[in-house]
């Protein structure tokens, strides 16, 4: 599947939305700072792998789609389902994620911090892709398995020879 | 007042940077992968590292592994809710937040009792 990047579709965000994501991904990275604050960085350091964008983009996307297929009557509604492709590229991204506090955790006491972000970061993009193709290409194998054995040739006097096995 | 004002305000402006470049890609499957980005962190650890140092930014670097791996039962969750039962995202991804605080906890107090 061919990876594309459309810039003419920032045009459909508006600028509420855009507020709305600068005001949520605030509010979670000043919490973080403040739960640890309050109960050590052992607990604050959950919150560095908070979901922050994800509600509010997966909605954004959501409205983006119906909006889109009411624009083009006759189109089905897949906008749940667009949401849900979205949410299963994060579980991959999440991979990446952990892989990135992994870097963070063995070499920030060792190397300077722009470099540990700088590496950690390119560590969680590579990690992220590899798992978003990874699974591309089990779910593409999977599909033709499914494919192959409920579309099987039927051989000739197989249905028979079943029909007597299952009586 | 003033770091959590900062934090606010670096933790926005990244986080809306990775939400913009999203916007931009596809397949959406792929840009989803934005939606696990490390904002937050990239947005806090150096004002961590400045505040208290790089030994306490590394302990929380090490929570935040268990906090990825809550991100992801939280999304394969959100993603199976949206996709087989047909669900909003408003509902579900905001109501499994707390799924995500949930195995974000769960896995930290099981990981204690483990290596203590």
């Amino acid at each position: 599947m061919k990876i594309d990047a459309n810039i003419a579709a920032l045009k459909r965000t508006k600028w509420q939305e855009y507020l709305v994501r600068f005001i949520f991904g605030g509010a979670v990275t000043a919490l973080a700072g403040i739960i640890a604050k309050q109960y050590g960085p052992e607990i604050g350091g959950l919150f560095l792998a908070t979901p922050a964008i994800f509600p509010a983009a997966a909605t954004l996307l959501e409205k983006h789609e119906e909006k889109n297929a009411r624009r083009q009557s006759g189109r089905e509604v897949r906008a749940h389902e667009l949401a849900g492709v979205d949410a299963a590229g994060a579980a991959m991204g999440s991979i990446g994620l952990a892989a990135f506090a992994v870097v963070v955790w063995q070499m920030l006491p060792r190397y300077p911090v722009a470099l540990v972000l700088s590496a950690a970061t390119l560590v969680w993009f590579a990690v992220a892709v590899m798992m978003w193709l990874a699974r591309k290409i089990v779910w593409r194998s999977l599909r033709a398995k499914i494919r192959k054995r409920w579309h099987r040739p039927v051989v000739a006097g197989e249905f028979s020879r079943r029909k007597r096995s299952h009586p | 007042m003033i770091e959590i004002l900062l934090r606010v305000v670096i933790g926005g402006i990244v986080v809306s940077a990775f939400a913009t470049i999203a916007d931009t890609l596809k397949p959406k499957s792929f840009a989803g992968l934005l939606g696990a980005a490390p904002s937050v962190a990239l947005a806090t650890v150096v004002l961590t590292v400045k505040e208290h140092g790089a030994m306490y930014a590394s302990i929380e670097a090490r929570s935040m592994i268990l906090g990825a791996v809550a991100f992801f039962i939280y999304a394969s969750v959100a993603s199976r809710l949206m996709m087989r039962k047909k669900w909003p995202a408003l509902p579900v991804s905001s109501l499994a937040l707390l799924l995500w605080l949930g195995a974000a906890l769960g896995l930290w107090f099981g990981f204690h009792k483990l290596t203590s």
